[in-house]
């Protein structure tokens, strides 16, 4: 156990790099659909820009809550500085801990980036009804905030177990 | 809270003051018109395609002259020119333009054919210029290169590929003795030649060089190429000079932009006067005029019309059946998010505005979203600067944009400070890493640190989500006792708002609820005991009326438990509002990262400047994506959550027949 007990935080950091990782991916891949379809509209009528952008990045926040999940936990494991001490159950929480964002963020922004090209082509026809067309991907993204939340709730919630 | 109230207006006026009446009414802009009388024997509309055909046309070529215009000569156009508005014209300017028209389209018109003219002449040029490639490699014949031979002899001008030696190419044609062979130039790809043999061989010559892939040059000409070639390089000289002609006269027309954008105005005005005349039924000496009027200025215009012409105005309340257009009635604090409203949709038939309710809460968790006094107070600074610098120009639509970020500013100031975030935690940062501050946070929060008790602001978060819930149907209720439809008011908004208040007391009275959100609340036992029965009845209630559309009892009491399963959809909706929560940490979070990688950088001579630098750009980007996340889920929100309670939307904006000019506005 006591050597296993020095593994702990190599979990815990690949919790963490995951988080970071995975949804910045995802999110990247999901900008980049969005940056295709924004590009097309923006040869027909350049106006738009505004608008796509928008739609563009939405499904991008993926990858800044992965960011975000990355960063309490190496703060919370010290790796930013402090004590590293952490045992081996306490890494294997943390890295569950992880697990929601880095995989509903993965998801999600793919997804996402579905119907935010879709909410693109809305805008390239009709650019008038660009507040209905916002709405469909942001009703996405719901899921990836709602991981996102559990994260945060787990990973402080780990740091205060006594294990 | 309210929309204006409109009337149906008619005027009957006579034919030989419509083009006046129409002015003023057009100048006044207060009417929408629309068909509200059939056509009849002596009533008739009047075909005005042909008139707005011509409108029409000078719009586009216009456009399509500025477009041009623009990418010759760069317009002077600053980065703020957005915010300043149309620019203002004097009314003699607007009365006195239809003079200039023609002259103004007909440079329109010079602008089109000048671009055309230098595409055509850069055509001409580019064409030369392969000419002139192709001749290159023979300027050094001093025959023409369509030379066949004399009388007794036959010559043969063109290339061979790859390079050749005279002694390769005497070799191949030896046979055929006597003859002259000349290499005019060589290189790697091709050798040009000049072979002169006599008649009799003329055509062995012909079919060896063949085999040796030899081909006439591409090009036939008269003179020789060196000669040739000067003139070509003349006429090139020419072209351009004509190019520079053109683009000179091109950036002439500089001066003359303002005018053509003044005539895409003045055609957008006439277009709009054509479609009303053709909505006019007009007899021999009548024209009516029907539209919807808000009731304010009903009276008002009614007075200047029979003062100044002879003839009847009637205005009447609007019909059952009429789709009256929406004109909103708000105060300066909710009228900026009428757009909110309108791109979800303005309010349909019988529906209340819901802009005023709707923008508490709009500002409030815009604020909770983005949660730092820093970027609250750069939003609010820069929305006021710009609205103070063109308070006089700028146009309305952007005035409500700029002030909806100016609330949403000094709402997120008021957040942040209460949850003690400022640029993340920059006062910390710098306090301890440039004045060795020790106590830390220099700046204690107002009320709790959320990342610091998350659980304490997730409660709050959904507090607020069923707080706003419940008014969305407390909306529904409103609505209900305006309709005096008091059924839907206790079925539909009492028994709900019921249920819910007593579920949440009920939920509160558990003790692992109480643990999960880690809150303390004693509930008195009458008080859960009364919380359960109300919730009882109330279920029972939405049971048995929910579905009172059916006839049939046993489907009515199926469909009522239907709309009882309603209520795992309120459990999603307050769920929903523990966004509040995750983004209010995102951008805190972020900030505390950009501030703590600037602060690793912070040692050394530079160490301040680079730490600037970081924390500049990091804070902008972190403004900017935070910015956006907010925005989109306070909309959706607002959408989804409150809106889903009680309002559909679906009705038509209020479009008054008037001057909707892009460029300039025209004084009164």
């Amino acid at each position: 156990m006591k050597l296993l007990n020095e593994y702990g935080i190599a979990f815990a950091l690949l919790g963490a790099v995951l988080a970071a990782l995975v949804p910045g991916i995802a999110s990247a891949k999901a900008v980049s659909m969005g940056g295709v379809a924004g590009a097309g509209v923006i040869t027909e009528d350049p106006a738009q820009f505004g608008k796509v952008l928008i739609l563009q990045l939405l499904p991008g926040t993926q990858g800044i809550y992965g960011l975000l999940i990355a960063f309490i936990t190496l703060s919370q494991i010290g790796v930013l500085g402090g004590s590293s001490d952490i045992s081996f159950v306490k890494g294997l929480l943390y890295f569950a801990a992880c697990l929601p964002i880095v995989i509903v963020g993965y998801s999600s922004a793919i997804k996402q980036a579905k119907a935010a090209v879709a909410s693109i082509n809305v805008v390239a026809k009709r650019p008038d009804q660009f507040g209905k067309a916002m709405i469909f991907p942001a009703m996405v993204e719901t899921y990836a905030i709602l991981a996102l939340l559990i994260s945060i709730l787990a990973v402080n919630g780990v740091s205060g177990l006594n294990i | 809270m309210a929309l204006q109230k409109m009337q149906r207006i008619y005027i009957y006026a006579l034919k030989k003051d419509k083009d006046r009446i129409l002015e003023l009414l057009q100048r006044r802009g207060i009417i929408e018109v629309r068909n509200m009388l059939k056509e009849d024997k002596i009533f008739r509309r009047e075909d005005i395609g042909h008139a707005k055909e011509s409108s029409e046309k000078n719009v586009a070529a216009v456009s399509q002259a500025l477009e041009i215009l623009n990418s010759y000569v760069k317009e002077n156009k600053s980065l703020l020119s957005s915010l300043k508005g149309r620019k203002e014209l004097p009314e003699e300017v607007y009365a006195s333009f239809g003079e200039k028209l023609e002259s103004v389209v007909e440079i329109a018109k010079r602008i089109i054919t000048l671009s055309k003219k230098i595409a055509e002449e850069k055509a001409e040029l580019i064409r030369l210029q392969n000419q002139i490639e192709i001749l290159k490699p023979w300027v050094n014949l001093d025959i023409p290169l369509n030379f066949k031979g004399t009388k007794h002899t036959a010559g043969f001008i063109g290339t061979l590929p790859k390079e050749w030696t005279l002694e390769e190419i005497y070799e191949k044609l030896a046979a055929y003795m006597p003859l002259d062979v000349e290499i005019i130039s060589a290189t790697k790809e091709q050798t040009c030649i000049f072979v002169l043999c006599t008649n009799t061989f003329k055509d062995n010559v012909f079919e060896t060089l063949r085999a040796m892939d030899f081909i006439l040059p591409s090009i036939s000409l008269d003179k020789a190429p060196a000669e040739q070639l000067k003139d070509f390089e003349k006429q090139a000289e020419e072209i351009k000079g004509r190019i520079n002609t053109y683009l000179e006269e091109m950036k002439s027309y500089d001066k003359s932009r303002e005018d053509l954008y003044f005539l895409l105005d003045y055609e957008t005005i006439r277009i709009e006067k054509y479609d009303v005349i053709g909505n006019l039924l007009q007899s021999k000496n009548v024209f009516i005029i029907t539209g919807f009027i808000p009731e304010k200025d009903a009276k008002h215009i009614e007075e200047e019309l029979t003062s100044k012409f002879d003839l009847a105005v009637e205005v009447t309340e609007p019909k059952k059946k009429d789709q009256v257009p929406v004109l909103y009635k708000n105060n300066g604090f909710c009228e900026p998010l009428e757009g909110i409203v309108n791109s979800f949709s303005p309010p349909g038939k019988g529906e209340i505005d819901p802009t005023m309710v709707m923008s508490l809460f709009y500002y409030m968790l815009f604020g909770l979203m983005l949660s730092d006094a820093g970027y609250g107070f750069l939003m609010a600074v820069g929305c006021a600067f710009a609205l103070y610098k063109f308070r006089n120009t700028m146009e309305r639509p952007m005035k409500n944009t700029l002030k909806m970020y100016l609330y949403c500013g000094i709402s997120t100031i008021f957040w942040g400070i209460m949850f003690g975030s400022y640029f993340g935690d920059i006062f910390d940062v710098v306090g301890t890493t440039f004045f060795g501050v020790e106590k830390v946070p220099v700046i204690p929060p107002l009320w709790f640190f959320p990342v610091e008790k998350p659980m304490l602001m997730l409660t709050f978060c959904m507090a607020v989500g069923i707080l706003h819930l419940l008014i969305g149907l407390a909306m529904k209720g409103y609505q209900a006792i305006k309709h005096k439809d008091y059924k839907s008011l206790v079925y539909d908004a009492v028994f709900w708002i019921t249920l819910l208040i007593s579920c949440v007391l009920l939920l509160l009275s558990m003790e692992m609820i109480k643990n999960i959100l880690g809150i303390n609340i004693e509930l008195p036992a009458y008080a859960v005991k009364a919380a359960g029965i109300l919730a009882i009845i109330s279920a029972a209630g939405i049971i048995l009326t929910n579905g009172r559309e059916s006839k049939n009892p046993f489907k009515r009491i199926l469909k009522g438990l239907y709309a009882l399963y309603g209520i795992s959809g309120y459990l999603s909706d307050v769920l929903s509002y523990s966004r509040l929560l995750a983004l209010g940490l995102a951008t805190g979070v972020i900030g505390s990262v950009i501030n703590k990688m600037a602060a690793m950088t912070a040692g050394g001579i530079f160490g301040p400047v680079i730490f600037t630098v970081i924390v500049i750009i990091g804070h902008a980007l972190n403004i900017g994506i935070n910015a956006l996340g907010a925005y989109v889920h306070t909309n959706r929100l607002q959408y989804v959550e409150f809106f889903g309670k009680f309002y559909e939307g679906g009705g038509t904006l209020f479009k008054p027949f008037g001057m909707h000019t892009k460029y300039y506005k025209i004084k009164e």
